[in-house]
Order: C-alpha cells, then structure tokens, then sequence
C-alpha cells in the first residue's frame, strides 16, 4: 500500500531540513534561550535566597533589637527603683537630720532658757537682797516714829521698786 | 471561527467529490462516491496543491491549484525538473513522464509506461513545501525568542508575548522529558529533544490547517525521526547496554541465550515502534475527520434530504475530532520526545543511574 511505503524523495527532504533545522535552531536558538533560562533562574533562586538570609538577619536583629530593648526596660527599671530608694534614703536621712538637729536645738534652748532663768532668778535674789537691804537700811535710818508712819513709808518704798 | 472550519472542511470534501466526477466521467460511467479513495487521495502526498474544482458551463473543469517543481533522477535520463503544472493535472505526460496513481512513472514515445527506466522522484511536493515553510516560520519564531532573550529581555525583566508561549514548553521539555530520563547527562541531549518536539508539533499543527497537506502522518515523515532517533541511541551506547543485550544479567544461563535474539530485536523495535506511533496518530485523526464529512456525501447518495439532515451532525463531530486532534499534536510531539529520551537513557544510562530510578519509584 502507498500510504505504508516511505517515499524516498521526501524522506530524502525530510532528513536533510531535519538536520538543518537542528543545526540551526542549536546554534542560533537552544543555546541562547537554554542559557538565558538557566541564568534567570539561577538569578531567580540567587535573589530567593538572598531574600531569605536578609528576612533571617532581619528576624536576628529584631530578636536582638527586643533584647536590648527588654534589657533597657529592665534598666531603667532598676534606675527607678534605685532612686526611689536612694530618694527615701535621702529623705530619711534629712528628716533624721532635721529631728536630731531640732531635739538638739531645743535641747540648747531649754539650756539656755534654764541658764538664764538661773540668771534672772540669781538676779532678781541680788536685786532683792539689795532692796531688802536698802530698805532696811532706809527703815533703820528712819526715825520709826510710828506704827502708822512705818507702815506709810514700807509701803511707799515698795511702791517705788520697780521691779521689772 | 469553528464554523468557518467546518465550512472549510466541507468545502475541501466537495472538491475530492468534484474530482472524482471527473473521474466518473473518463469512464462514461455512473460510478458511486468512494469514501475509501477520496480519503487516501486527501492524505497522500501529491505533485501539485489542490484546493478545489469548478466545473464550468462548457464542461471544462477549473482546478484551483498550485503547481510545485518537479525534480527527477533517472540513471537512464538524467535530471530533469520542471513545474508540475506541465502534467495538466494528471492528465498529459510531459518529457517522457507521466503522473499515475498520484506516482512519477516513466512513459515511452507512445505514452505508456515504461518499466525498464527507474525514476527516483525528489520533487517539492506538497509534504516537502509544507515542511518547508513550517520550519521557516519555527525557525523565525524560535531565533526571534532567542534574541528577545539576548536583549535582556526575560532574563532581567518579566518574559513577554511569544516568550510566554513558547517557553513553558521548552521548561517542560527539559524538566519532565530530559530531565528525569537522562538524568544529570540531560544537557547533552536537551537540544535534540527539543528539535523532535517542536519539529512534531509545528508541523502537525501545519498539517491541521484547511487545505494543508498531511506532513506527520505520512510514513516517510516518521521513519526519517525515528531513523535519527536510532543512530542518535546507537551512537551514544555504553558497554552497560551491550552487557544488557548479550548478557542479560540476573538471569540463568539458558535464558542469557534466548535473551540475546529478543533484546538485539528490542534495539531495531524501540525506533520502529516510534515511527508506527507517531504516523498511525496523526494518520488516523485526518481519516476520521475525513470520514465524517465523507459520511455527508454518503447520505446525499442515499437522499438528498438525508445528506443535509445528517450534515450538521457530520460537522460536528468533525471539529470534535479537530480539537482532539489539536490535543493529539501537543501528546505525540511530547510522546516522541519522551520515549526518544527514554531510549537514550537507557542507552547511555550506567547501573547506578537505573538503581537510583528503581529506589525512586
């Protein structure tokens, strides 16, 4: 049958644009998009894993970045509390200061009070003393005429003290 | 667009319908439409590109047609070459030859044949001018791609238009066929895997427009594939193979000698069995296409009212097969390469290779 019998003239056509297809595709096409595929793809899985590495470095120096951070936190924390503290400290010691330094004021005033109370009182006893002397001096220089007049002239002269 | 197919298809039917009148009439007799005849006269290859027939109102047929050189060796005559238009369609000889049978054959002074003088006809037929202009435009398409790449274009940025197309089956040549059959070898073979499968496709596409001829389902097509596919394999043996094929292994000694016939049987079989796939494909999709727009003139035989009953029907399955066969193109041109490199790989392939496939599955 014709249909199964290869003819040779066009098988003959057939070979040689085979052959020269291939040739020319091979060289002219193949070569340059097989390479261009492959570098793209290369470029392609370069650029994931790239992407990958820096989305790691990311995730590292974020982690890092909330370490830092917790550690500030908990520094400043600590910063806190150690003012808080040395603020009470402060505090404290002022107010024990200032009790100490008052007790000690009211202390000398009490001393100085008591020292001059003494004084005063030390004083006044002189001052009496001398008064009682000098109106009994006056009372013995007077004539002591009469009850009455004695009585007049105590009172006038204590009259006359001015004690203040 | 389906539609002007169909319209097309029938158009293209009818001509093989008026042709053969013609034929009817040279015999002064009534003769039935041969579905048979016309069908095998529509994937035959021929001398000239037919595309219809008109019978004018003197009687005279108008055939509208391209002729194709014609080229001739003959050991007796020499070369000659001239256009096929000078045979009248079949009808005259000219410089001694005359068309029969669709068949080159020599003829004498008186007109007949003549069987002493060999011819060896190397024409341009329809096949070869086809395949001619499929190769160019793959050819254009696929070294235009290949510079668009050159220009950065696909590599740096997004590939664009035809890249998109074209390049996905060329990762799939290389990922799903080269890959996994030859393995890390596969670049060797990449190029030559990828020439079958766009030399298939093209032309089986090319094949399938209206009015074009029959390229991939035509004997000679295949055999020259699978002839490159053989000498590709035979070239690139190792001795694991040959070991394989005269020395089985594994197996007792009496069956290493009954092996040795079969697997020297298997190297000739594996190409052959390439060839007789790729041609009965594409071969049998145009037969029934063709037999469904002949089943129309069948019934017209019967009954005009049957033959434009049956005609939408006929139609229809007609583009159903179409677009099958369109599908066809894409499975053979991805079969060829697939077995061609399965072949190679197990050619090529070393014992480790082969444990390596085993463990996979």
């Amino acid at each position: 049958m014709d249909l199964l019998t290869p003819n040779l003239g066009y098988f003959v056509w057939i070979f040689v644009a085979f052959v020269i297809v291939f040739l020319v595709l091979k060289k002219f096409a193949w070569k340059p998009i097989i390479k261009m595929l492959n570098e793209r793809e290369q470029n392609i899985a370069g650029a994931i894993a790239s992407a990958e590495k820096v989305k790691a470095e990311m995730a590292q120096l974020q982690s890092e970045n909330e370490a830092l951070l917790a550690k500030a936190r908990e520094e400043r924390a600590q910063l806190l509390k150690e003012a808080r503290e040395t603020k009470d400290k402060i505090v404290n010691e002022a107010k024990e200061q200032a009790k100490t330094e008052a007790s000690r004021i009211i202390a000398d005033a009490q001393q100085a009070i008591n020292a001059q109370k003494m004084a005063a009182l030390t004083d006044v006893k002189n001052e009496v003393g001398k008064m009682v002397i000098e109106v009994s001096e006056k009372v013995l220089k007077q004539q002591l005429a009469g009850q009455d007049k004695q009585e007049e002239y105590i009172n006038s002269l204590v009259n006359s003290i001015k004690l203040n | 667009m389906v539609a002007a197919l169909s319209l097309f298809l029938v158009f293209t039917a009818q001509s093989v319908f008026a042709q053969h009148e013609e034929h009817a009439e040279g015999a002064a007799t009534e003769e039935k439409f041969n579905p048979g005849e016309a069908i095998l006269h529509h994937i035959a290859d021929a001398h000239e590109w037919h595309f219809f027939s008109l019978k004018k109102s003197d009687g005279s047929e108008f055939h509208a047609t391209i002729p194709l050189p014609v080229i001739l060796y003959s050991p007796q005559r020499g070369l000659s070459t001239f256009m096929s238009s000078r045979f009248h369609h079949g009808q005259e000889a000219y410089n001694g030859y005359k068309v029969e049978h669709g068949k080159i054959v020599a003829v004498d002074a008186a007109g007949a044949p003549d069987e002493s003088v060999k011819v060896y006809d190397f024409s341009m037929t329809k096949n070869v001018v086809q395949l001619f202009i499929a190769l160019i435009v793959l050819v254009w398409l696929l070294t235009s791609m290949a510079k668009k790449y050159k220009t950065g274009q696909g590599v740096t940025s997004a590939p664009k238009g035809l890249q998109n197309a074209i390049e996905p089956v060329i990762t799939f040549v290389r990922d799903d066929v080269a890959k996994p059959n030859l393995g890390p070898k596969y670049q060797k073979f990449l190029p030559y895997l990828l020439t079958i499968f766009f030399f298939i496709l093209i032309n089986a596409i090319f094949g399938m427009l209206p009015g074009a001829a029959n390229v991939t389902g035509n004997i000679a097509f295949t055999a020259v594939l699978g002839v490159i596919a053989f000498i590709v394999i035979i070239f690139n043996t190792n001795g694991h193979y040959w070991q394989h094929i005269f020395w089985f292994p594994g197996v007792p000694l009496p069956v290493k000698i009954l092996m040795i016939p079969v697997e020297l049987m298997g190297v000739f079989t594996k190409p052959f069995a390439l060839i007789v796939r790729l041609f009965a494909n594409m071969t049998a999709g145009h037969i029934v296409i063709l037999s469904f727009i002949s089943l129309i003139f069948i019934f017209t035989e019967m009954s005009q009212v049957a033959g434009v009953a049956f005609t939408p029907v006929s139609i229809a399955f007609a583009v159903f097969i179409y677009l099958i066969e369109i599908l066809v193109a894409f499975i053979q041109a991805y079969i060829f390469a697939n077995l061609t490199a399965i072949f190679i790989g197990e050619a090529i392939g070393d014992h480790h290779y082969e444990e390596d496939i085993v463990a996979h599955h």
